[in-house]
């Protein structure tokens, strides 16, 4: 695919119908993939690559580069194209400005979630049919992909672009997904559990605001936390609870429009399951107000801002037996 | 600091536990435990407490010193007099435990930031009372290149340095704290042979040369080559997918920035200290606005720090220990090796 890619690049930056390209580079070792603009095949020759350790999101760097001169080539994986819908919705992205090519993804995995099953040193990696070979400076390592794979990986809902203007490869298919398994678990725990579950998650948090900075969702020009003037600033947190506070804030914030991309999980440098928050606001939305999947189109309009007169009421929380 | 084989000391593996539970008993000791997904973290010492096994903590060990948050005096009003009161109460002394090479030296590095004129009495204060003890590596990453600026994590710096083998818990003392670490129990401790510990270091020197970054040097980044280094048509590229989170600079163990600001409590103020992040919108903030308007600059200024501010400042020491922290962690996969190499060329 990556020949393709590259191909197809070049053709696109040779025709004139872009002036660069938003893709992926190599890096230092198998997995240290960083999210590239590139101007020129050679460039491309000498950089670009589309791997299993290509899993960065691009959609939110085309707010930036959508504005600059000259249309621009972005390379989109099924999962990324809501967050690119989503953005136009939003009317972050110029459209006219970006070429937006489909690609095929059969599943990312990352250096980080291999570390976490254990493996040292990694040198190299190969799929090979359905597992994962990697080369360790302490020896070989064979996983099956069920376990390599990222979790949103695990969980993919299908193969299948929201938006493209050209696909390479065949389209795939929407997919099941047991992407609310775990959100159900935390459901059917007492709220001590749960409360429990949370503060050991979320206390690790080191507020170096990746989770808020990757996040597609998260476009305000000016962050309200990071502006001295509001009043509410906060560098520090005054109590143990307030960095738990700031993430529970953040779903709040991008509920509904949220496309479950799960960066916000991959970028964690403590492997906080940020994604199980807006997981939870999604399963809700689709259990209160019908399903909805956010990033699907670019017209329709999302639950939490179109009043139906069938609308739950707050009661809801009672009914549901929350104790408000 | 030299490493010095001085007087060997032992303990047996299996009473390790017993020996953390007694030491703990005479002054706090912290250790790196598990914290899920072979992460790691530096824990007050409780029953129960295991050694991690991974090679490094997620949050460096800078913590200690150098904690994210700190009060460091509050302000309270009556009348038309203001009492300045000093919140801070006697600091209590403290053993780290398993600290590696790289976070060992990560402490003359801060040293020479917070213990030079003017001496920061809070940072000072926990120096004084914190004992380090590190523990040699055995199976180092491939994001590991502390080589490249002469640490032997087979031999690593602190005021008592250890080595676990199979069998045992291998101890020496490179100070007077460390001299004070190893007598507190002497119980515990036997006299040992080195041999167990120079086969170990043997094997761990083998496996660095293996490591794919075993060559990475440096180069000649420093104060000579500032303007040519800073004006580098690179940096446009490198920093083009920074997303400006504090990742790199919370997660390394030699950033040493931080912001003072003042918390009002509606009866007292605060006047707090936390780590800040070059790559923050609101770093060096001023009256007229922020000195670094774009990412590019702000990115620029933690690699001109490391590789040109800090060793023109200090003999041409790198504000970097090699941990290999940011390749790790960082988001987008742009680190101090990546941005090295790149400008390489610039520095000749």
């Amino acid at each position: 695919m990556q020949e393709m890619m590259t191909a197809k690049a070049k053709e696109l930056l040779q025709n004139g119908t872009v002036n660069r390209v938003l893709g992926w580079q190599a890096g230092e070792f198998v997995y240290d993939i960083t999210p590239a603009v590139f101007e020129t095949a050679e460039e491309l020759d000498a950089g670009f690559v589309y791997n299993d350790f290509c899993g960065n999101n691009l959609s939110k760097y085309l707010i930036k580069e959508s504005r600059k001169e000259g249309k621009v080539l972005a390379f989109l994986k099924p999962c990324d194209t809501y967050s690119f819908n989503q953005l136009l919705k939003e009317h972050r992205i110029l459209r006219e400005n970006v070429y937006v090519v489909g690609i095929p993804c059969d599943g990312k995995t990352d250096g980080e979630t291999l570390k976490a099953k254990g493996l040292e040193g990694i040198l190299g990696c190969v799929r090979e049919g359905d597992t994962l070979k990697v080369d360790t400076l302490y020896g070989e390592k064979i996983l099956p992909l069920g376990e390599a794979l990222t979790e949103r990986c695990k969980v993919c809902r299908g193969k299948k672009h929201m938006v493209y203007d050209e696909l390479l490869g065949e389209e795939g298919e929407l997919q099941g997904s047991a992407r609310f398994d775990m959100v159900e678990k935390l459901e059917a725990m007492t709220p001590d559990e749960r409360f429990a579950f949370w503060r050991g998650e979320l206390s690790r948090c080191i507020r170096c605001n990746a989770c808020r900075n990757v996040c597609p969702a998260c476009s305000c020009e000016k962050c309200v936390f990071d502006n001295d003037a509001s009043g509410i600033a906060n560098k520090a947190a005054a109590d143990s609870f307030e960095e738990n506070m700031f993430h529970i804030i953040r779903a709040f914030h991008v509920a509904g429009r949220c496309t479950d991309c799960g960066e916000c999980s991959r970028v964690c440098p403590q492997n906080i399951p940020l994604h199980l928050l807006n997981r939870k606001f999604i399963k809700d939305i689709n259990e209160l107000y019908g399903d909805f999947q956010a990033g699907e189109d670019t017209e329709s309009r999302a639950p939490l801002t179109n009043y139906q007169m069938d609308d739950v009421e707050p009661g809801i929380v009672y009914k549901r037996g929350g104790k408000g | 600091m030299k490493t010095m084989m001085k007087m060997m000391k032992k303990l047996s593996r299996n009473r390790l536990d017993e020996f953390f539970a007694a030491l703990a008993e005479k002054q706090a000791l912290y250790l790196p435990v598990e914290q899920g997904e072979g992460q790691a973290r530096y824990q007050r010492w409780s029953q129960g407490a295991k050694l991690a096994n991974a090679l490094n903590t997620v949050r460096s060990a800078k913590d200690f010193f150098f904690p994210q948050t700190e009060n460091l005096v509050d302000f309270k009003m009556s009348g038309k007099t203001i009492e300045i009161i000093d919140p801070r109460t006697e600091g209590e002394d403290f053993v780290v435990f398993g600290v590696r090479a790289c976070d060992a030296r990560s402490f003359t590095i801060l040293d020479k930031v917070f213990l030079v004129d003017p001496v920061d009495s809070y940072y000072k204060s926990r120096r004084e009372h914190g004992t380090i003890v590190t523990m040699a590596c055995t199976r180092p990453q491939e994001t590991c290149f502390c080589t490249a600026f002469g640490i032997d994590p087979a031999a690593p710096e602190g005021d008592a340095a250890c080595w676990m083998t199979g069998d045992a818990l291998y101890c020496t003392a490179h100070t007077e704290k460390g001299e004070a670490f190893l007598n507190a129990l002497p119980e515990f401790w036997e006299e040992a042979e080195e041999e167990p510990v120079k086969a170990q270091q043997e094997a761990t020197r083998q496996v660095m040369a293996r490591l794919p970054l075993s060559k990475f040097s440096m180069g000649s980044f420093g104060g000579e080559v500032l303007m040519k280094v800073f004006d580098s048509d690179k940096w446009e590229g490198l920093s083009e997918a920074c997303l400006g989170c504090g990742t790199c600079t919370f997660v390394c163990p030699t950033c040493q920035c931080y912001d003072i600001k003042d918390f009002d409590t509606g009866h007292e103020i605060k006047r707090f200290r936390c780590w800040d992040s070059c790559m923050y919108s609101d770093f060096t903030k001023m009256a007229h606005g922020n000195p670094r308007l774009t990412q590019k600059e702000r990115f620029r200024q933690r690699f001109m720090h490391k590789l040109v501010y800090f060793p023109a400042n200090n003999n041409g020491e790198y504000g970097c220990v090699g941990c290999g922290r940011c390749l790790s962690k960082c988001p987008i996969s742009m680190n101090i090796v990546k941005v090295a190499k790149a400008l390489e060329n610039d520095t000749h």
